[in-house]
């Protein structure tokens, strides 16, 4: 009883296979097999990713909103010598990222429903039948390319915005505020990108979904800005609050209201909307067809 | 050994594939045939696990494809040749796949060669024509060195070399012992590559059985015999004398008569007893395309009908015939021969060139315009074979199995254009 039985080698080929006796003829490949796992998958899904043109273009025009309206705010700001009156400079940071989180997101769907569109998804799950596998494998290496990327920009703009904003009464930012406004936001918006992945492998439609991403992001503050009745008062607030570019500004301090989520919130919110995306996303994918 | 046991699968509430059992056996190329619709590709599919069947299952080895274990190195499948990301290399796209299944980088240039995209290899794939798509789609499913290999239609698109090529391929691999299922709906390359057949339509099985057996069993030969046009009563005399003798006479449209059930021989003395002279007496023997023609022509879901451009033609001027339609066009069974009558004989013939031609693949000519009587246009430029598999002068003394579809009137009525009412 307290002995676990010996796992059964996965391996192992058929019966057809290993039978001598066999009443057919067999073949055995001279290749020697290799019990697959997820680093092979990993492994795989990087080099679709790097060998499509669509990451280089969606990555490309990140970097160059980030940092290029990053760069652009940092010199109007500073040309106007402005009184910081002791706000943090990394705050400017903001709105190159809110730009930049689109190209996040269409890299994110594009990385699943772009195996649909082009039928690329059948000869993936045929030479991998474990779907999760691929799912996990995708939302891994995406996650992890869309934070470096993400972070490195961020870090950069970071560093830009405090030399140029030197010596205008701001604030020199603290150690929290450097972790939010690069690290934080950066988990931030990789996280974002990978709910845009799970949404892709859902809605298994490029344009399809890229639409839903880009309307989850604006409409909750577009809706918000005519809700003039003041019986919805209440309903407003949280949708300003809960709308993603306010989340996305809380890294940077400067939220559009006082109350709703504050500090480390909005990652929490978005790993959470995130899990539960991907998990639909994953229970889809076992019971649908390819 | 692929083993499919009562598969069944509905999308909402048409019913695809319905109680489909059968089985692929190892060294040898199984060809699976079907028209349009028939549901082929929802099987492949689902023998390789990416559709679910709604009732009974598919087996690979004994396991179900999503069980199975190194389930990229026993099976290798083709599906269809646009199944890549376009904007990949081909290169990338089998070393993603190669890196997927745990096969060394190695292979993927070894494939390569194989279906000669060595010189294409850093390119797009969204730049490859239909042909290299598919080479591309044969690579991936060599990567694996499988056991077991699914292709679907892999002669689309390929030239004539490409296409002997591919034929020289699966038999090669079959040779070794491997188990290759090949979905065509060309019947002169299936004649040449399959050994074995299963032929459905409407997702349900019409015949499993080897080429051999499936052209004899469905095939109806016919002797043609033409007597002296100049002399009507002639024909009639010799009608009478082939029925008298046990044969079956059908006239044909030209004033030729078509006879079953009486060897040529036969015919030829009972004409020179009856005194009739013979313009013409020829052997006919049908290929497998006109057997699978004759299996599935209930089967057929998209038949083309007349193109009658009602309301838009010109009034005709007095006088004037309106035009012969051309034959074979929205009359289904046009091309079929008689079905074999119950103890007829079919007679002993040589190989011969099947003198009407049989149309479009499905039924109508593949061309609109093209010459009643010529053979239908072959894209792919393969000399019509003449049904190899034949073994000259056998002469199965009746059908060994009763075709599977019952030699009825084709139910295809309703189908019919409203000109032929």
């Amino acid at each position: 009883m307290s002995t676990p039985p010996p796992p059964m080698p996965q391996t192992a080929a058929p019966d057809w296979q290993a039978a001598p006796g066999s009443p057919y003829p067999t073949y055995t490949s001279p290749i020697p097999v290799v019990r697959t796992h997820l680093g092979h998958a990993l492994a795989s899904e990087w080099t679709k990713i790097r060998s499509v043109r669509s990451t280089m273009w969606t990555l490309g025009v990140f970097v160059l909103l980030v940092v290029g309206v990053g760069l652009l705010t940092g010199l109007v700001v500073s040309s106007a010598d402005p009184d910081m009156s002791g706000e943090s400079p990394l705050a400017l940071g903001f709105f190159g990222l809110l730009l930049g989180g689109m190209c996040i997101i269409t890299l994110g769907v594009l990385t699943t429903a772009s195996e649909y569109g082009t039928g690329m998804i059948r000869t993936t799950m045929v030479a991998c039948p474990s779907r999760g596998r691929v799912l996990l494998a995708k939302a891994l290496v995406f996650f992890l390319i869309a934070f470096v990327v993400t972070l490195v920009c961020t870090t950069l703009v970071g560093f830009l915005h405090v030399a140029l904003l030197e010596g205008h009464n701001a604030k020199e930012p603290t150690g929290e505020e450097w972790l939010k406004g690069t690290l934080g936001v950066s988990l931030y918006v990789a996280l974002l990108g990978t709910l845009s992945l799970a949404i892709g492998s859902i809605i298994r439609h490029s344009a399809g979904a890229i639409t839903i991403m880009i309307g989850a992001v604006l409409a909750p503050l577009v809706i918000a800005l005519f809700m003039f009745s003041s019986s919805l008062a209440d309903v407003q607030q949280a949708l300003f609050e809960y709308s993603i570019p306010n989340q996305m500004s809380i890294f940077y301090a400067n939220s559009l209201s006082e109350s709703g989520p504050s500090g480390w919130d909005p990652l929490w919110i978005m790993l959470v909307v995130t899990a539960a995306a991907l998990g639909g996303a994953f229970a889809l994918l076992q019971k649908r067809d390819v | 050994m692929i083993e499919a046991v009562g598969l069944t699968k509905r999308y909402g509430d048409k019913t695809a594939v319905y109680n489909l059992s059968f089985q692929v056996r190892p060294g040898a190329v199984t060809g699976f045939l079907g028209p349009n619709g028939s549901g082929k590709s929802t099987t492949m599919r689902m023998i390789l696990g990416l559709d679910n069947p709604t009732s009974g299952q598919v087996t690979i080895g004994g396991y179900p494809y999503r069980r199975l274990p190194n389930a990229p190195r026993q099976v290798g499948a083709l599906l269809d040749a646009k199944a890549v990301h376009g904007g990949r290399s081909a290169r990338s796209h089998l070393l993603s796949l190669a890196q997927l299944s745990g096969i060394p980088a190695r292979r993927v240039d070894e494939v390569l060669g194989v279906v000669g995209l060595h010189d294409v290899a850093r390119r797009r794939s969204k730049g490859f024509s239909l042909g290299m798509g598919q080479r591309l789609g044969i690579a991936a499913a060599l990567l694996g060195d499988p056991q077991v290999l699914l292709f679907d239609e892999p002669v689309n698109g390929l030239d004539p070399e490409g296409i002997l090529w591919v034929r020289n391929l699966m038999k090669a691999l079959a040779a070794e012992g491997r188990t290759v299922f090949v979905s065509s709906h060309l019947m002169s390359e299936m004649a040449l590559t399959a050994d074995h057949l299963i032929v459905i339509g409407r997702g349900q099985l019409l015949a499993d059985m080897s080429v051999t057996d499936f052209i004899s069993a469905n095939s109806a030969d016919f002797a043609r015999v033409r007597t002296p046009d100049t002399e009507p009563q002639q024909r009639e005399k010799l009608s009478a004398a082939i029925t008298e003798a046990g044969g079956n006479v059908l006239p044909e449209q030209d004033g030729a008569l078509r006879v079953t059930g009486l060897a040529l021989p036969r015919i030829s003395d009972i004409a020179h007893d009856s005194g009739v002279r013979l313009w013409e007496l020829s052997p006919h023997q049908a290929s497998l395309e006109e057997a699978y023609m004759r299996m599935t022509q209930g089967a057929v879901d998209y038949r083309s009908t007349t193109d009658q451009k009602a309301g838009l033609q010109q009034p005709l001027p007095p006088g004037a015939q309106p035009p012969m339609p051309v034959p074979g066009q929205g009359q289904p069974g046009w091309y079929a021969p008689p079905p074999p009558q119950q103890g007829g004989q079919p007679f002993a013939a040589p190989q011969g060139v099947p003198a009407q031609a049989p149309a479009g693949p499905y039924g109508a000519p593949g061309a609109p315009g093209a010459a009643p009587g010529a053979p239908a246009p072959n894209p792919y430029a393969q000399p019509a074979p003449q049904a190899p598999r034949t073994p000259p002068g056998a002469a199965p003394a009746a059908p060994p199995a009763a075709p599977a579809v019952p030699p009825t009137a084709p139910a295809a009525d309703l189908t019919k254009p409203e000109d032929a009412r």
